[in-house]
């Protein structure tokens, strides 16, 4: 449960002191169940006005359910809320929004084709019944001015980077008169610039008054941003503590339950042949630009080659190549000397291939299907699963089990649609499969992204145990932590260009940075001839 | 020369029906509604019109009374697909099926008897005088005015000019953004598609009091169905369905004219006009990528997505 800490703890930056730490939102004892599912059991949090209050948990702690229910989009079973010491029950967002809460939602509630403008005055009472382009566009540009975050209020949305949607969304909240403002999981998405930018913006508001609750489960930040930390763990409060007292060890052994142990890089036992080759490839992006361009690259049996680079210079095109998902229009790709050039994926996959898509929900699972269902996609053709076409249930349901196990994906029963899996569960369960269905090669794009530490953990030991037993592993990602911890070569990718060529024993932060930011190595400092 | 403006003034008539049709299924369609039933509220709205007249005798009560059963249909599969959240295109499947079968039934004891009252058309003073063109385009029934000029301007403003269709668009493109937005989905889909019914009524209505006044099975003819397509076709831009409706009674009228200057084409060829222009105006973002791309593009993104709040 919350305990109560003195007023005067906290390293207070905020000017509102006097009355700011008046309690402004106060849960108690809540519980919400999905199916079978338990997603909070007597979760409780107290909010002052005028702190940035983090929510910090693992994966499926209950983190998102307990800001959904604050905010009138799930209903609690059983709990109070409390607001401004006032009892307050609410049936819609509509109704919390008009109390003053609002959310950022982790995938953005934005309309697409609608413009800024036009998203930001949604629902908004004050919205004239008739429009007028021109005031909408004047008020939100004034809106902007106001809170300092700009967009062209022209522009649609589906136009805007990620850091300018989300920009959006806090604008829209704001608004709408938010007092209490509740990101989850802002900074996933976000490079670590524009983190930067959103933590400056979120210190303003919180200056003025309002309460920021920032929901996320990577500690530096945790500690960078936030006055008080409350910990979440299986649906119930481990903690409630300032984080000027608080130091990354002691939040991860309240997250977890353990003491984490950081692993040491494991190094590589020594690579043997090629197993992917990529040979000058060039490849087209969605919108129809050249996305990949003379892309070659190499990579070895017991070997993980790491993708550095911001993304959007052509990460996500060139994991397709090598899964055989997109077709180059030049080049060659070729696995094990094998020629798979504008081959289908399914050629890959009897090539030994696994995949951890970006996507995870729109390209390696099928979210209504049950778990059982999606433990066996990559599988099912082989005899253990299935003898002249009809699947052996027995078997499936003990691959299942033994998956999910391996998996350590937490669910009550393996019949349920995948979709009702937390996106740490789905992505552990996705990452296993995959490394099960790689004999030669897996290609893993942010395996990582959004886990908490431990799943976080959980993911890399899969890829790491992959490459140890022989596999040659494509590991795209944007923290460059990561890629430094487990990659044995590093590539950067800038335009769709591949650049630079690394051994990771001797790259250099810095080098790689200034890589990833179009810069050019003169001299071939720290580089090295691909092999 | 004579002849050729007969066949457009035809046209007009005979594209008014799928106008109608089409506008209601693009409103309904906005909010993410998208209802096949179309061909079986206006089979509907056709015979209760039909029965109506023998009771009324003003033509627009009769056309009301099309309009109400339309709407009604289109409130149930509302409630059906909203608030109940069943699969929408399997309820407009149902809903053709009953319509059509029901309004058949009731309609066998008033098939081939001549309406008692129709509407009469009401040409424009002095615009109607113009040669040729004054009665192809200026002597039509009041309807037809209201199809073409006052519907697709009041769907384009109420769409694109007022606060309340700027709601509409968001929950037809992404329900759950609106709904966090505090927007009432399930109800404006619900209000939106009992409109659809209701213009679906209307076409069915009008279709019997005016185009072919009397009541003959199956009297829609697939209306309902080009009506879908059409909409597809436009882009959910309201006037641009004006000019596709055109072209579909251009079609219709053009099978007309066929035979009446004797062109040797077979009568059943000729029908099949329209038909095989929706065909191919359906078929063709196959081969063009371009109008893929933008047909692609202009669908509500959440058309047909039933909206849960607590979905995970």
């Amino acid at each position: 449960m919350y305990d109560p800490q003195p007023p005067d703890v906290q390293n207070d930056q905020t000017v509102a002191c006097a009355d700011a730490r008046a309690t402004v939102v106060e849960m108690a004892d809540i519980w919400k169940a999905f199916d079978d599912f338990q997603a909070l059991s007597g979760a409780s949090l107290e909010l002052q006005a005028g702190e940035i209050h983090a929510l910090l948990g693992e994966n499926g702690a209950g983190k998102t359910t307990l800001s959904n229910v604050l905010t009138g989009i799930y209903r609690p079973d059983v709990g109070t809320i409390r607001l401004d010491g006032e009892q307050r029950r609410f049936h819609s967002p509509a109704q919390a929004i008009a109390a003053g809460l609002g959310m950022v939602h982790q995938h953005f509630r934005l309309v697409e084709p609608l413009t800024v403008a036009e998203n930001i005055h949604l629902g908004r009472p004050e919205l004239p019944r008739r429009l007028s382009r021109r005031r909408l566009i004047s008020e939100t540009a004034q809106a902007m001015e106001q809170y300092g975050l700009t967009v062209n209020p022209t522009a649609r949305i589906w136009q805007l980077s990620i850091g300018e949607q989300q920009r959006v969304e806090i604008l829209r909240v704001l608004l709408r008169g938010a007092r209490v403002l509740i990101l989850d999981e802002p900074t996933a998405v976000l490079t670590p610039s524009e983190a930067t930018e959103l933590f400056a913006v979120l210190r303003r508001l919180a200056a003025s008054g309002r309460t920021i609750v920032f929901i996320s489960h990577k500690l530096h930040e945790v500690l960078a941003v936030s006055d008080r930390v409350t910990i979440l763990r299986r649906g119930m409060n481990v903690a409630t503590r300032p984080a000027a007292k608080m130091t990354p060890e002691k939040l991860a052994k309240l997250m977890t339950g353990t003491e984490r142990v950081m692993e040491a890089p494991r190094p590589s036992k020594g690579r043997g042949k090629p197993v992917l080759e990529l040979r000058n490839v060039s490849a087209r992006g969605d919108r129809g630009l050249v996305s990949v361009r003379e892309a070659s690259c190499t990579v070895h049996e017991g070997e993980i080659v790491g993708v550095a680079g911001v993304s959007g210079n052509g990460q996500r095109e060139l994991t397709e190549i090598a899964t055989g998902l997109r077709h180059p229009f030049e080049g060659t790709v070729a696995i094990d000397g094998q020629d798979l050039t504008a081959r289908l994926p399914g050629d890959f996959v009897s090539a030994g291939v696994g995949h951890v898509p970006e996507d995870r929900i729109g390209s390696a699972i099928v979210p209504s299907a049950t778990v059982v269902d999606n433990a066996v996609l990559r599988a099912f053709r082989t005899g253990e699963l299935s003898r002249a076409g009809v699947m052996r249930r027995g078997a499936v349901r003990v691959f299942t089990d033994r998956l999910v196990t391996a998996a350590d994906v937490q669910l009550p029963d393996i019949d349920v649609p995948i979709a009702n899996l937390s996106g740490g569960n789905q992505q552990r369960f996705v990452a296993r499969r995959e490394a099960w269905a790689a004999d030669r090669l897996l290609v893993a794009a942010h395996p990582t992204r959004g886990l908490d530490v431990r799943a976080a953990d959980q993911v890399r030991e899969v890829v790491l145990d992959r490459r140890d037993a022989g596999c040659a592993v494509l590991l795209v990602s944007d923290d460059l932590d990561e890629l430094l911890a487990v990659s044995d070569r590093i590539v950067v990718m800038y335009e769709g260009r591949i650049k630079g060529d690394f051994t990771a024993a001797k790259a250099r932060r810095k080098e790689i940075g200034y890589l990833m930011g179009g810069g050019d190595l003169v001299g071939g400092a720290g580089a090295e001839a691909p092999s | 020369m004579g002849s050729l403006f007969n066949a457009l003034h035809t046209s007009i008539d005979a594209g008014a029906v799928i106008l109608i049709a089409a506008m209601g299924s693009l409103l309904a369609e906005r909010s993410g509604m998208l209802n096949l039933g179309m061909e079986g509220m206006m089979a509907l709205g056709a015979v209760a019109a039909v029965v109506a007249a023998g009771q009324l005798t003003s033509p627009l009560l009769c056309l009301l009374v099309g309009i109400a059963a339309g709407a009604l249909c289109g409130l149930v599969f509302g409630v059906v697909t909203a608030v109940i959240r069943a699969n929408q295109v399997l309820t407009g499947l149902a809903l053709v099926l009953l319509g059509v079968g029901l309004a058949n039934r009731i309609g066998t004891d008033f098939a081939g008897t001549p309406m008692s009252t129709t509407f009469s058309s009401w040409p424009i003073p002095l615009l109607h005088e113009i040669p040729y063109i004054g009665r192809a385009l200026f002597s039509h029934d009041p309807i037809v005015y209201v199809a073409y000029l006052v519907l697709p301007a009041a769907a384009s403003y109420v769409l694109f000019r007022t606060r309340h269709g700027l709601n509409v668009r968001a929950i037809g493109e992404n329900a759950a953004a609106a709904d966090a937005a505090g927007l009432r989905v399930t109800a404006t889909r619900t209000i939106y598609a009992t409109i659809g019914g209701a213009l679906a009524g209307m076409a069915g209505g009008w279709l019997v009091l005016s185009l072919t006044p009397t009541w003959t099975q199956n009297v829609t003819g697939g209306r309902g169905w080009v009506a879908i397509a059409l909409v597809i076709f436009a882009y959910w831009r309201p006037w641009r369905v004006v000019g596709g409706a055109l072209l579909f009674g251009g079609m219709i009228s053009l099978g007309f004219l066929a035979q009446d200057q004797n062109w040797g084409i077979p009568a059943p060829v000729l029908a099949m006009l329209p038909y095989v222009l929706t065909l191919v105006l359906i078929v063709l973002p196959a081969f063009v990528p371009s109008i893929r791309a933008r047909r692609a593009g202009a669908a509500p993104a959440g058309l047909t997505l039933p909206f849960y709040r607590e979905a995970r």
